[in-house]
């Protein structure tokens, strides 16, 4: 059901949007911290001598790819296609999975190697960062899989298909964090 | 401000096109990120790769380009008062002199 507001939009668009906007400030925080503390670290380890480009670049892909999951999600359910709007979200959720698992494996790599919260500037900046974007990806799963079980009880239909461009506003603007992430903080090491 | 009525979303051969060029931009600056010839250049490159990425996502993905004006406005105020602090708090800890 669309809800709209004195001036003709959606009410839970423009909430969105705004949540989108306010996103946009706590990122930019985190990622001026990071910036800011970058080649300071007094001990190592080193993000020279821990990222691994090729590994993340396949996550990368992993998560621009479910990005497209997302749209054809919207689209199949804007058009009534409720059997592909479940697979495309399904694989959306799938694909997040994905990502969150790469995180996992990445962040478990960097402790065994000696890198924690603690250790040093890098490592509390690197997990603050990446933590707190991860979890929003871990967030986005939730709430895509939730859609995903809506639709198989037949609960979300054709009619509600505002309910999942709202979903698919916040995991795109989680995939668009992540592209200014991949390259500030594993390009421009 | 006027809000613009919506307007109709791309295709699905859109949309693929888009991820495809996504992909593309992905692989691109991870070569440029290894081509020691670029590094003197590497940071506005892969910023201006960066900065494509996130607008075709923005834009064509999030329908920002086909929406009211009103969700634009509510996305790129923020962005741009979050990147005037970010600038400002650069210049203050001298990240630009590296």
């Amino acid at each position: 059901m669309e809800m709209h507001s004195s001036t003709g939009l959606s009410s839970r668009k423009i909430l969105m949007w705004t949540f989108i906007g306010s996103e946009c400030m706590l990122f930019g925080s985190l990622i001026t911290t990071y910036l800011v503390y970058r080649g300071k670290s007094v001990v190592g380890p080193y993000p020279e001598d821990l990222l691994n480009i090729p590994f993340i670049t396949v996550t990368t892909f992993v998560l621009l790819m479910s990005s497209l999951m997302m749209v054809l999600a919207l689209a199949a359910v804007q058009r009534g296609d409720m059997r592909w709007g479940k697979i495309w979200l399904f694989m959306t959720a799938l694909l997040g999975m994905v990502f969150l698992g790469g995180q996992v494996f990445e962040f478990s790599h960097f402790v065994h190697e000696g890198l924690t919260l603690k250790t040093n500037l890098f490592g509390g900046t690197f997990f603050l960062l990446t933590g707190t974007h991860g979890a929003h990806v871990a967030v986005g799963v939730i709430w895509l899989l939730s859609l995903f079980f809506l639709a198989q009880r037949g609960r979300l239909t054709q009619a509600n298909a505002e309910t999942v461009e709202i979903a698919g506003l916040y995991w795109h603007f989680v995939d668009v964090v992540w592209i200014v992430l991949f390259t500030l903080i594993y390009l421009l090491v | 401000m006027s809000n613009s009525p919506e307007q109709a979303h791309p295709s699905t051969r859109t949309y693929v096109l888009v991820a495809a060029i996504l992909a593309v931009i992905t692989a691109v600056e991870v070569v440029v990120f290894y081509l020691e010839a670029l590094d003197p250049v590497l940071v506005p490159v892969l910023l201006t790769l960066s900065a494509a990425k996130f607008t075709m996502v923005v834009g064509l993905f999030m329908h920002l380009k086909f929406d009211a004006r009103l969700f634009r406005a509510l996305f790129i105020g923020p962005l741009f008062v979050a990147i005037a602090v970010m600038m400002a708090m650069f210049l203050m800890y001298g990240v630009f002199r590296g």
